[in-house]
């Protein structure tokens, strides 16, 4: 593989600019903001409950005994708004689908609030809210409500984004970061940190003879089917103790963090094999040349799940048979050993420590 | 590139090198990584855990942002808080601490303080800001040399006005010769800096082989570069030779890379320079030429004289010189993190203190 750095061969795909733009008027009441709401964000999402345009959405899902409401919310600000494998509207479906899902929760609702700078072209927000449309309907969640606003230029930059999600936990999962123990398997179902290195080559201007591209995607697929082969697709699945003690989305931080705050919350250590670890070839020389650690690389559609040992096999075969988890591999363990801490074995045998990093390592990735 | 790469990480190459090591070494020889790349991955890697017992590895002075005087953390710090000024560096100086403050600091209460992976994109930011002064910092050894070179010749090719360069370079072997010249100078062999080897060729560091009696390797980044260069000193040792052996034919030239050494002999001239934690250092450095003098921010920017303060408790000194180790510092991980760096070597991705930070091996 080859690799240039060259900021004249820039290709993040940014839209044409054209004449017609975000106004502040687009915010306030006025008829601007009804054509805004009605003509772009009802239809885009198509939801009867949206269509009312109350001030709330009234919600009825059939709970049956022992399932509880999992809700959750997260703020997207990535910068820029559009990248290759993606944009600002898939993560913020995605990454609120996921964060439910990591709970082991079916998505069922989202709501969305639109903060857009004046000035924004039309046509990038009409793009961003296409993007939003498919990734909700891919994740088969429903947007019920949602809100806009127009603020000035210079108060926010271009677009930021914040969704909530509601989802439904089966009866018997509980899923939770303090239930590690010892001899457990840690598994990812791919590659590191794909999502994060794709942003830093846009924002730096790095152009790899392969593109780098955002992995985000919706895992509640993905986790469907590990439920199942842990044997808690079903009704009363084993608590605390079920196969499956815990999932994370390594986002911010990567798995480097994810790991360190199952190991703490668990009281365990946790040892990760560095000839294990799946790092893309372009990703993997753009880490390289930026000496950047994808450990600590953002994902955007990747999990971590710790599993009994016996289920492992299981998990991990099952993984393998769902797209998203075709490259799913286990990388380490859960030992008694220096709890709290997250070792790697590297590939000459010494163990290091994995610790948070100190600093940013990218500004605004999601 | 990266099975080229693969290759060097190759356990069972590495296994077979450190096999060998322990079969020829039969004296103890302290050896000198002089970069702080190689530094970062030895730690990385646990090279240095599985040496045998005779064998000392000490880290040497080769991080650049390390060895950049206070003085002119605190000049760049002081140009950075002006209005007209857009203050760039390459990212690990940001937070580097100078006497009072750091440039990532002074970015938070509103200096337009970016971080670059290149000075050219700087002389971009000088041709579309003509209202502003665009500020390099040019930190670096003779590797980062050429690119600032060529910088400087755009800038002034373009005739921009607008553009200056905060100059702190050092170069690699007048600080060899300075810690060989010193009464408590420990080290016995060297592992010379890749890249910059790359870029100078190796007479400068036959000479010194010859004059002081030491091995040399120039050797690549990777586990199995490490240990072959390891290897390679090892054996010169037993065998009594001292010279200069290039492992890392792959990227070294003896004659190094002409057309850049060019570049930088037309745009800088070697003068004397202040190194933390060495003390100055005769011509040890690069300077503007007095052609090129429109350049220097030094000369630009009325800076006036800044009296610097280290950290007390900070040894980043005996560090940089190989006396001590960053766990043999009081500070170390208590008072003095990557979060709360005392000293340029807990900040750099290229620092001693910041290489064994990352691998808490003060948490075992």
């Amino acid at each position: 593989m080859s690799l240039s750095i060259k900021p004249e061969d820039f290709t993040c795909p940014l839209p044409q600019d054209n004449s017609e733009t975000v106004q502040l008027a687009h915010g306030g009441g006025s008829r601007l903001a009804a054509e805004l709401i009605e003509k772009m964000l009802v239809p885009a999402f198509a939801d009867p409950v949206l269509a009312r345009l109350e001030d709330q959405a009234v919600l009825n899902p059939e709970l049956a005994a022992g399932e509880r409401l999992a809700f959750t919310t997260d703020s997207f600000v990535v910068d820029p708004l559009f990248f290759p494998g993606g944009s600002i509207g898939e993560l913020a479906i995605n990454g609120t689908v996921n964060d439910l899902a990591m709970g082991g929760a079916r998505p069922l609702y989202l709501s969305t609030a639109l903060i857009i700078e004046e000035g924004l072209p039309l046509e990038w927000l009409r793009r961003v809210v296409a993007a939003m449309s498919a990734a909700a309907a891919a994740a088969r969640v429903r947007v019920v409500t949602g809100d806009t606003k127009v603020v000035g230029r210079g108060a926010c930059d271009k677009l930021f984004i914040n969704t909530s999600g509601i989802g439904v936990v089966p009866s018997g999962i509980e899923l939770s970061a303090a239930n590690l123990r010892p001899g457990d398997q840690i598994i990812i179902s791919g590659t590191m940190a794909d999502h994060g290195m794709a942003i830093m080559s846009c924002r730096q201007g790095l152009s790899f003879v392969e593109a780098l591209r955002s992995d985000t995607a919706a895992l509640d697929g993905l986790v469907a089917v590990i439920l199942a082969a842990a044997g808690m697709g079903g009704r009363e699945s084993g608590g605390p103790s079920g196969a499956l003690r815990a999932m994370r989305d390594p986002t911010r931080g990567g798995v480097a963090a994810v790991l360190s705050e199952m190991a703490r919350a668990s009281g365990v250590g946790v040892v990760i094999a560095e000839e294990s670890l799946p790092v893309a070839d372009p990703v993997r020389g753009a880490c390289e040349i930026l000496g950047i650690d994808p450990l600590f690389v953002a994902n955007e559609g990747k999990l971590l799940a710790v599993v009994a040992p016996e289920a492992a096999t299981p998990v991990l075969n099952a993984m393998r048979a769902h797209p998203l988890g075709r490259q799913a591999v286990i990388i380490g363990e859960v030992r008694a050993a220096n709890p709290g801490l997250v070792a790697l074995r590297t590939l000459l045998g010494p163990h290091r420590i994995i610790d948070l990093p100190a600093g940013e390592l990218l500004p605004r990735i999601c | 590139m990266l099975k080229y790469l693969d290759e060097y990480r190759d356990p069972e190459l590495a296994r077979r090198l450190l096999g060998e090591i322990a079969a020829v070494a039969r004296r103890p020889l302290v050896i000198m990584e002089i970069c702080g790349g190689h530094t970062h991955a030895i730690i990385r890697s646990g090279i240095d855990r599985l040496l045998p017992e005779q064998i000392e590895l000490v880290h040497g002075p080769g991080c650049p942002v390390c060895v950049t005087p206070v003085e002119l953390v605190d000049k760049a710090v002081a140009l950075a808080g002006r209005p007209e000024v857009i203050f760039t560096s390459f990212g690990d100086m940001l937070r580097v601490p100078g006497s009072r403050e750091s440039l990532a600091m002074v970015r938070s209460r509103g200096g337009d303080v970016r971080s670059l992976y290149s000075p050219l994109v700087a002389v971009e930011l000088a041709v579309r800001h003509p209202d502003r002064q665009v500020v390099f910092f040019a930190v670096g050894f003779e590797t980062t040399a050429p690119g600032n070179a060529l910088a400087v010749r755009q800038a002034a090719r373009l005739g921009l006005k607008n553009f200056s360069l905060l100059v702190s370079h050092v170069l690699v072997p007048p600080a060899i010769t300075a810690l060989l010249a010193s009464p408590a100078n420990r080290v016995q062999a060297f592992i010379a800096p890749g890249h910059v080897c790359t870029v100078t060729g190796l007479e400068e560091y036959e000479a010194i082989a010859a004059g002081y009696r030491v091995p040399i390797v120039p050797a690549g980044f990777e586990p199995v570069d490490i240990l072959a260069a390891i290897l390679l000193l090892v054996r010169q040792a037993e065998a009594g030779r001292a010279e200069v052996e290039n492992e890392y034919s792959r990227s070294v030239r003896r004659e190094g890379n002409p057309a850049a050494r060019r570049t930088v002999a037309e745009v800088f001239q070697v003068s004397d320079r202040t190194w933390r934690g060495l003390g100055q250092i005769p011509a040890s450095g690069l300077t503007l030429r007095p052609e090129f003098a429109a350049f220097d921010a030094e000369q630009k920017f009325d800076l006036s004289p800044i009296q610097a303060e280290e950290s007390p408790l900070c040894i980043s000194g005996a560090i940089l010189r190989g006396e001590k180790k960053p766990p043999q510092c009081p500070a170390f991980g208590r008072q003095c993190t990557p979060t709360h760096p005392l000293g340029a070597t807990m900040v750099s991705n290229e620092g001693a203190c910041s290489a064994y930070f990352n691998a808490q091996r003060h948490r075992f």
